[in-house]
């Protein structure tokens, strides 16, 4: 393949990964900001987004139906573990990783009880091969970009335009002041959870055609996230954004040109060196 | 809310409870410890007491669609075995133990059965690097390991006197046995991909090797690390002038491989040969894999039924429970991993034959050098219910059995095969000898 055509992969894989971890990120970041919880158990809701679209693709054959109801329900899972985990342990930082590794372990083996070991494919809502001079390339994945692009502006309108969005970002700011002036706190944590589990589902579901739903699928989510929100700065939406498209075309031009586990390699001396010289994230700004 | 005192009496008791805990804890260590080289004490259990047997299973973890049918194969050969009156008469126990496809939780899955379950044999685990790490720790505790793994690792003599694989035909002969036909029918340029692991590595070695001693060349080696989950990326490595593409993958990823080879060769589709370890459950008709219709896979069994015109493959696949295409037969979504999971079979039966030849009757030193000179004393497992795969040829030296392998062809969504390899056809020159390892 000629450099250019290797320059197109590049940009095409770089993007399309950036985009769909960008989504994933956002709610790693969102629940951090909000509730200043380490959710250890994120990547696992983006696997359960992914499980969840198989049984209603299998179930109803409709890929927009698995876009709607596996969110939901992965938000309901969330729902659920803020009110019978974390509330009662006060959402103390320490307790809570420990809490949501328990969580990610909960939620693993009761997807491999249930839906079983197996790497189980969604078929794609919209199949077409866009063939490029030196290669094809899927265009699914240019539907998943779009729509990822879609999504993340609409997360953005409602963290920005909205009253829960206002909410959530007071309550980012300082919890007691914004619970003075009447932000019902309490309610505002559960919403954060379950919007980020929301969020990773979302994803989940996106990339299921591509990849398939398989119970151990969170992790590498899980660890992409972390990376994005470390160099994006904690609790920085924009940051993790910025930070999730630059690991993402990172990513591409170091596998494409060299290989995948050099761009792994890359992108985890970056967190090292943010975590180093620039604790609070590339974004952050210092007053 | 009040914090509650701990009173002294509480403390005391509690204190005494813990001191006589770690005394009993101690006696029950030195009694556990004394009792293993003890011939007397186990010698007492009788003739008649079960034969215990630990099976290390990939319950959990990347392997646990292996290690599914792993079991259920453990489980209805022992049905078979009990039914026909156990080992040397006496009956026949498994002790199941997952080891999470983790090669830190093998090495204590191999300690659990020795100092806890007190099991006689330990046999069954698949994944190289768990093989590897918890090999030589049932070489340290003496105890015979038996693994169905198919890697090099045993045959290599790299490992120890304790561990054996007879059940299944390790990755260097199954591909040299192999490696004419492709050369004389997909051309001599390859483009390998590959796990970057152990098991990958044996691959890209042996097959390389064998390549080029027929006259071949590598265009290009492609590994792939094991967590990988999108592959599109590596394409762009594969040379425009490759006869065809050898591709080995495990794990959950073979699917988008598929895909997003069809995505991006498109109608410029090089030949391709794979290995079933990637398809291993996964239903040939599925969705997305139409673009391997017309390639060509290797199995060590073949999956749909009528491809082996032998009674004891039929009976076989009736008692494991796996209908004609290879799927369960309580749910046809549910593929088995019909390649791999024979090795389990048979090597039971392997296990009750060297039992019962040796004369083993109980975890002494003693017995276990029995146990282990006969097996490395045998040369060939017949074709039989024991073995429904085929005749074997075993070389105690190595540890390692060798059987027929099988080419077969997509066609219809199914598999067919084309061509039946000979057991000399694998055979290669040894390069260690177990049985001058010490005892």
């Amino acid at each position: 393949m000629t450099p250019a055509g290797q320059a197109v992969l590049a940009l095409l894989e770089g993007v399309v990964s950036g985009l769909v971890l960008a989504l994933t990120a956002l709610g790693l970041s969102l629940v951090f900001g909000v509730m200043r919880v380490v959710n250890i158990a994120h990547g696992d809701f983006f696997m359960l987004g992914a499980v969840f679209a198989w049984y209603v693709t299998t179930a109803t054959g409709s890929f927009p139906l698995a876009l709607l109801a596996a969110p939901l329900a992965a938000a309901a899972v969330a729902l659920a573990a803020d009110r019978l985990v974390l509330r009662p342990i006060g959402y103390a930082p320490e307790p809570t990783i420990v809490a949501t590794i328990g969580l990610l372990y909960v939620l693993q083996q009761a997807v491999l009880s249930v839906y079983g070991p197996y790497a189980r494919p969604v078929p794609e809502p919209v199949a077409f091969r866009v063939d490029l001079p030196w290669f094809g390339y899927s265009g699914y994945k240019l539907v998943v970009a779009a729509a990822a692009t879609a999504l993340l502006g609409a997360a953005w309108l409602l963290i920005t335009r909205t009253r829960l969005g206002l909410y959530m970002r007071a309550t980012q700011q300082d919890r007691e002041i914004a619970q003075a002036f009447g932000v019902p706190v309490q309610r505002i944590y559960a919403a954060a959870f379950g919007l980020g589990a929301a969020l990773a589902a979302l994803a989940g579901v996106l990339i299921v055609p591509i990849r398939q739903a398989h119970y151990l699928m969170g992790l590498d989510a899980l660890l992409l996230s972390f990376m994005a929100v470390i160099i994006g700065g904690i609790g920085s939406l924009g940051g993790t954004l910025a930070a999730a498209l630059f690991i993402g075309l990172v990513d591409g031009a170091l596998s494409v040109f060299f290989s995948p586990t050099l761009a792994r390699i890359a992108a985890s001396l970056v967190v090292v060196a943010v975590l180093v010289a620039r604790s609070g994230g590339l974004l952050e700004v210092r007053g | 809310m009040a914090e509650r005192k701990i009173t002294r009496r509480e403390a005391l008791r509690a204190a005494g409870a813990l001191a006589g805990a770690s005394v009993l804890t101690t006696f029950g260590v030195r009694l556990l410890s004394a009792s293993v080289p003890n011939d007397t004490v186990e010698a007492a259990a009788g003739p008649r007491a079960p034969l215990r047997i630990g099976f290390q299973v990939h319950r959990t973890g990347i392997g646990a669609v292996y290690g599914r049918w792993y079991e259920r194969v453990g489980n209805a050969a022992l049905r078979l075995i009990n039914e026909q009156g156990g080992i040397a008469g006496r009956p026949v126990q498994i002790i199941v133990e997952d080891d999470g496809t983790d090669p830190k939780r093998g090495v204590e899955v191999v300690e659990k059965f020795v100092n806890q379950h007190r099991v006689d044999f330990i046999f069954g685990t698949l994944f190289s690097h768990v093989v590897i790490a918890a090999a030589p720790r049932a070489g340290e505790l003496k105890v015979p390991y038996l693994v169905v793994s198919e890697g090099y690792h045993v045959a290599s003599g790299k490992l120890n006197r304790y561990v054996f694989q007879p059940g299944i035909t390790d990755v260097r002969a199954q591909v040299t046995a192999v490696a004419p036909w492709i050369v004389k029918n997909l051309g001599k340029r390859a483009t390998l991909i590959f796990p970057d692991y152990a098991f990958g590595h044996d691959h890209r070695d042996f097959f390389s090797a064998r390549l080029r001693a027929l006259g071949g060349e590598v265009a290009a080696l492609v590994p792939i690390p094991p967590t990988e989950t999108s592959f599109t990326r590596y394409f762009a490595r594969v040379p425009r002038n490759t006869d065809f593409i050898y591709h080995v993958m495990v794990g959950p990823g073979v699917l988008t491989f598929v895909k997003e080879l069809g995505e991006h060769f498109g109608a410029r589709k090089p030949k391709l040969f794979g290995f079933i370890d990637s398809l291993e459950g996964v239903d040939i008709a599925t969705p997305g894999l139409e673009y391997l219709e017309g390639s060509f896979l290797w199995e060590a069994f073949p999956r749909y039924a009528g491809n082996v015109k032998t009674a004891f493959e039929q009976q076989y696949r009736d008692r494991v429970g796996v209908d004609a295409n290879g799927a369960s037969k309580a749910d046809p979504k549910d593929v088995s991993t019909y390649s791999h999971m024979f090795g389990v079979w048979e090597t039971l039966f392997v296990i009750k034959r060297a039992v019962e030849e040796s004369g083993y009757a109980s975890r002494t030193p003693a017995d276990y050098r029995k146990f282990i000179t006969t097996l490395e004393g045998f040369t060939s497992f017949p074709e039989s219910l024991q073995h429904p795969q085929g005749p074997k040829r075993f070389n105690g030296k190595l540890h390692q059995v060798f059987g027929h392998q099988f080419i077969s062809q997509v066609r219809n969504k199914r598999l067919v095969v084309v061509h039946r390899t000979a057991i000399e056809d694998g055979l290669y020159p040894p390069e260690g000898d177990y049985t001058k390892m010490p005892l």
